[in-house]
């Protein structure tokens, strides 16, 4: 592990990858298989729009309609927003806290593989016999009488992902809670590590209701449970509970982190304090408390009674209010700054009319006697792609821009990012406003196709125009990273110039030890605060330079989720009866992960240390662009 | 990261007097074993007595729940200087459960 | 971290678990690991409770018709035994005196045997009877509550034994004293989630 700069092959680079702890190599790892799974999803919901695009087309047959429907959902949700959050939680927050790396980096590559694995198992299916065709909430009562392996690809693939995320939730809770900076108290963390934190304990206790759930359905498929089997006793609405007490909180944790993303925005580009930070942490907390309290909202029209209903509806309405103060908040911030409209910028100013739409169709259908008109139509598609897509995917695209040079060291092209906002905001407006008026005329979801007497064919064809508008810009968006990474033009510490907190006081990319001392924090905005006060620096420093423990990188992380994912063929196939290399294949698969799990408990890791002479001649050498 | 640990050397009247804190918190240990151990016999007796099912419940899930506090503060020491944020985080992940086991004995729909 | 740093009774720290940054990361981390847990176990248990005594019709199992209590008794005697056998255990190491800690872990991991071969005894002795795992939706659930808590029992089991084996030869140190702690802490939980699972599951399912 030499601090000397050297020239890799490419084999070396892809085991440096695979074997690396480091947060912002991981969370590269996590940028690009998210992004890449983020086409896939596109493409799927491409194949949607082109399939209803006229009355009566026959481009998808019914049952691969419901395939990539369910496709679509479950990919977007699992494999596309949550890794890409997860990217920019490990790119940044880290270097937010003041901290060298997280709590756990070996657990923090362990839970990279295990989603990878369980994302590359899912997305088999398509290969494998047929993807789910249960919707991505998977119904018990629709995916246990359906046939083939595409719900058990589904329910296995999702289970060890989720072993990922879980792991990253635990990860990141530590980190902040033990590791930052001298000075770095609770009310002086930048907001996106403050809805990282609130996220993460999102995870923590949301993600153990979906794997019992799962579990359950992989016991009911597999090896003849009866959970979800009426007639031998079993009752359906536990799997839509389990799902929805998980669910709920997944659209916080996932809107957390993008409301953490343009507040850091916001301010950077106003040039000026958050306005109303108390108000603003002190919202996402009670956002992410009363996110546990609302699932059945998604169960209205289920028969839990008008007492259940009356008090889920209530809580609902009661969650506008904490995101209310925070939309109030962040307009409060732009008044009166010098506002300079970058592209991050303009997805953060986009983000906060398209948000406020989708969360008053949301309020709307808190109306339990209202939801009842408007539950499985295309309002519903309309309303929850409007907060998804109108928070989460800006705020993917806005930090893809923002955090691009922190990230890879150069600076994406500005005309360019400006043209794929203009494609995208234009193209999500196009495609999903007119839904809502195709819900309101009774046009249901996830029917593969309507007739010509029904008089939807002019509204589904905007909505498939705009679809294409919002590829172009995707489109746009890999070409603008293709020309950004051949040309290569590297950056400065703070290459936005009105950078705020401590991520912009090092070098882009950082070394991989982030900071070779300390930061003493000394307020609220650190690296803003020194730079008023003319630290050329950037910090103040809160130990001597000396010797630096690092972690050792580790190739096991890849072995344990191999052996999961091996297992997880081994049980899909086991329920068929007539493979006998099921079985052993299942107990080779968990051999393998328990196996591996032992040997890491077994050998110690302590880690090595870096020298302060090594970190000297980084400071000298113009070793800056993080490479080891 | 700070990974040298300082330890000073005690003096020996410091390391008396904190073998005989352990030892005294061993020996409250104990009795909490010992309580335990009397709940749960109350727990047994009382549904093997037979009495109405709308007396014993509620009794024993009150045990239960002592039971639960003894172990969580006593043995696991979670009411001990540095526990505060994993007791928030405990005390959270209890609620869910509440909220959970409350759903499923009120509103699973037939 | 310096494995060969010896250590006295004198210069051992007073809560050598979270003496070091990793240990206090493991420490935090593996509680908030249990709260994960505890959501976890509240989910089976909801399950269970929702599922008690259904199935087809003409089912033949009940719980009032099926569990025995002595069995029970003794399992949960056993288990809670255990628990302060494992306080004894950290009695000791927090006193730096490894030999009685092995000693103290070697007693709760015998009794965990017991306890798991009791437990193997009892679903044996179901099964035999005709209660199987596929028999009715309160079977499924009744066998995935309580082998959910008998597979915790023996990753447990398997924590403790490794540990000692593995630093059988070279003493109590600052890596390995929070792994000890927090094999312990864990112990712990699988007793709390026992006393649910015998208040709930059998003590209730006695009285129908």
């Amino acid at each position: 592990m030499s601090s000397i700069a050297q020239k890799k092959g490419f084999g070396a680079t892809v085991w440096d990858y695979m074997t690396t702890v480091d947060h912002k190599k991981i969370a590269i790892l996590y940028f690009i298989s998210g992004g890449l799974f983020f086409v896939i999803g596109g493409i799927e919901a491409m194949m949607i729009r082109i399939q209803l695009m006229k009355a009566g087309n026959d481009f998808l047959s019914a049952g691969l309609y419901n395939e990539i429907i369910t496709m679509h959902g479950t990919t977007m949700i699992f494999l596309a927003s949550m890794p890409l959050l997860l990217a920019f939680m490990n790119a940044v927050m880290p270097l937010q806290i003041g901290a060298r790396d997280v709590a756990f980096p070996f657990l923090n590559s362990l839970g990279f593989w295990l989603f990878f694995f369980g994302g590359i198992f899912l997305n088999l299916s398509w290969f494998l016999g047929g993807a789910p065709d249960a919707g991505w909430t998977n119904y018990a009562s629709l995916a246990m009488a359906s046939e083939g392996h595409g719900i058990d690809f589904y329910t296995l693939g999702l289970t060890i992902s989720g072993f990922g995320t879980l792991i990253a939730g635990i990860n990141f809770l530590v980190t902040i809670i033990n590791m930052r900076a001298p000075g770095m108290t609770y009310m002086r963390m930048p907001l996106f590590t403050w809805t990282t934190f609130v996220a993460s304990a999102l995870i923590l206790l949301a993600f153990p209701p979906l794997t019992i759930g799962l579990f359950f359905m992989v016991f009911d498929r597999l090896f003849g449970a009866n959970f979800f089997d009426v007639a031998m006793g079993g009752n359906t609405i536990i799997w839509e509970h389990l799902f929805w007490i998980f669910g709920h909180p997944e659209v916080y944790i996932l809107i957390l982190p993008a409301f953490g993303i343009f507040s850091e925005i916001f301010a950077i580009f106003s040039r000026k304090r958050l306005f109303g930070y108390t108000a603003l942490v002190f919202a996402t907390i009670l956002i992410g408390f009363y996110g546990f309290m609302v699932w059945a909202h998604h169960m209205f029209t289920v028969g839990l009674g008008p007492t259940a209903n009356a008090v889920f509806a209530l809580a609902t309405m009661i969650i506008a209010v904490p995101t209310g103060v925070k939309i109030f908040n962040w307009l409060l911030t732009i008044w009166g700054g010098s506002i300079s409209f970058t592209t991050p910028m303009l997805y953060a100013i986009a983000f906060i009319p398209s948000f406020v739409a989708g969360g008053v169709t949301g309020v709307m259908q808190a109306m339990a006697p209202l939801d009842y008109q408007l539950h499985d139509s295309y309002f519903i598609v309309a309303h929850f792609h409007y907060v998804i897509v109108g928070g989460v995917v800006l705020a993917i695209l806005a930090g893809t821009h923002l955090y691009w040079p922190k990230m890879f060291g150069t600076m994406l092209n500005e005309k360019l990012g400006k043209v794929t906002f203009w494609f995208f905001l234009i193209g999500f407006h196009l495609t999903f406003f007119i839904q809502h008026f195709l819900g309101l005329m009774g046009m249901p979801r996830r029917v593969y196709t309507f007739g010509t007497d029904q008089g939807w064919d002019a509204y589904n064809l905007i909505s498939s125009v705009g679809a294409l508008f919002m590829a172009i810009g995707v489109i746009v968006l890999v070409i603008n990273v293709i020309l950004t990474t051949i040309k290569n033009e590297r950056v400065g510490n703070d290459p936005w110039g009105d950078g705020r907190t401590l991520e912009w006081a090092i070098p882009s990319p950082p070394p991989f030890y982030n900071f070779a001392q300390t930061p003493l924090v000394r307020g609220l905005d650190s690296y803003w605060i020194e730079k008023m006060e003319g630290n050329k620096e950037g910090m103040v420093y809160a130990e001597p330079l000396g010797d630096i423990h690092m972690p050792n990188g580790s190739f096991i992380p890849v072995v344990i989720s191999f052996g999961m994912f091996v297992a997880s063929f081994g049980a899909l196939y086991h329920m068929d009866g007539d493979k006998a290399w099921a079985l052993p294949v299942l107990i080779i698969g968990l051999a393998i992960t328990f196996g591996s799990m032992l040997v890491r408990s077994l050998k110690d890791d302590l880690g090595f240390h870096i020298t302060k002479e090594e970190l000297l001649r980084d400071a000298k050498g113009g070793n800056k662009d993080g490479s080891k | 990261m700070a990974h040298d640990v300082h330890t000073p050397t005690r003096s020996h009247t410091e390391y008396e007097y904190l073998r005989r804190q352990r030892s005294k918190e061993m020996r409250s240990q104990l009795t909490s074993f010992a309580i335990m151990i009397f709940l749960t016999l109350i727990a047994f007796t009382t549904v093997s007595a037979g009495f109405s099912p709308y007396l014993i419940v509620p009794i024993i899930l009150l045990l239960a729940a002592i039971q639960v506090v003894l172990q969580l503060y006593h043995f696991m020491h979670l009411s001990n200087k540095g526990h505060g944020t994993v007791a928030f985080f405990m005390f959270s992940g209890m609620f869910v459960a509440f909220i959970t086991v409350l759903t499923f004995v009120t509103i699973v729909w037939w | 971290m310096d494995l060969n740093k010896k250590y006295t009774p004198q210069t051992w720290p007073d809560h050598p678990e979270t003496a070091t940054l990793e240990g206090k990361n493991k420490f935090v981390g593996f509680w908030l690991l249990l709260a994960a847990e505890t959501v976890t176990f509240a989910s089976l248990f909801a399950t269970y409770l929702a599922l008690k005594d259904k199935g087809p019709s003409g089912m033949e199992f009940t719980a009032s018709g099926l569990f025995e209590l002595p069995l029970v008794f003794a399992m949960t005697m056993i288990l809670l035994t255990s628990s302060l056998t494992s306080v004894y255990a950290m009695y000791h190491m927090k006193n730096h005196n490894f030999k009685a800690m092995q000693a103290w872990l070697g007693i709760t991991v015998l009794l965990g045997l017991v306890f798991l071969g009791l437990e193997i005894y009892e679903f044996n002795h179901y099964v035999h009877l005709g209660f199987g795992y596929t028999n009715s939706a309160f079977s499924s659930a009744f066998y995935t509550l309580v082998g959910t808590h008998g597979a915790h029992v023996l990753f447990g089991l398997s924590w403790f034994i490794a540990l000692m084996l593995r630093n059988a030869k070279r003493g109590l140190n600052m890596y390995n004293a929070p792994k000890f702690y927090l094999a312990a802490l864990y112990w712990h939980f699988i007793d709390v989630v026992w006393v649910f699972i015998f208040t709930v599951v059998y003590l209730m399912g006695v009285i129908g």
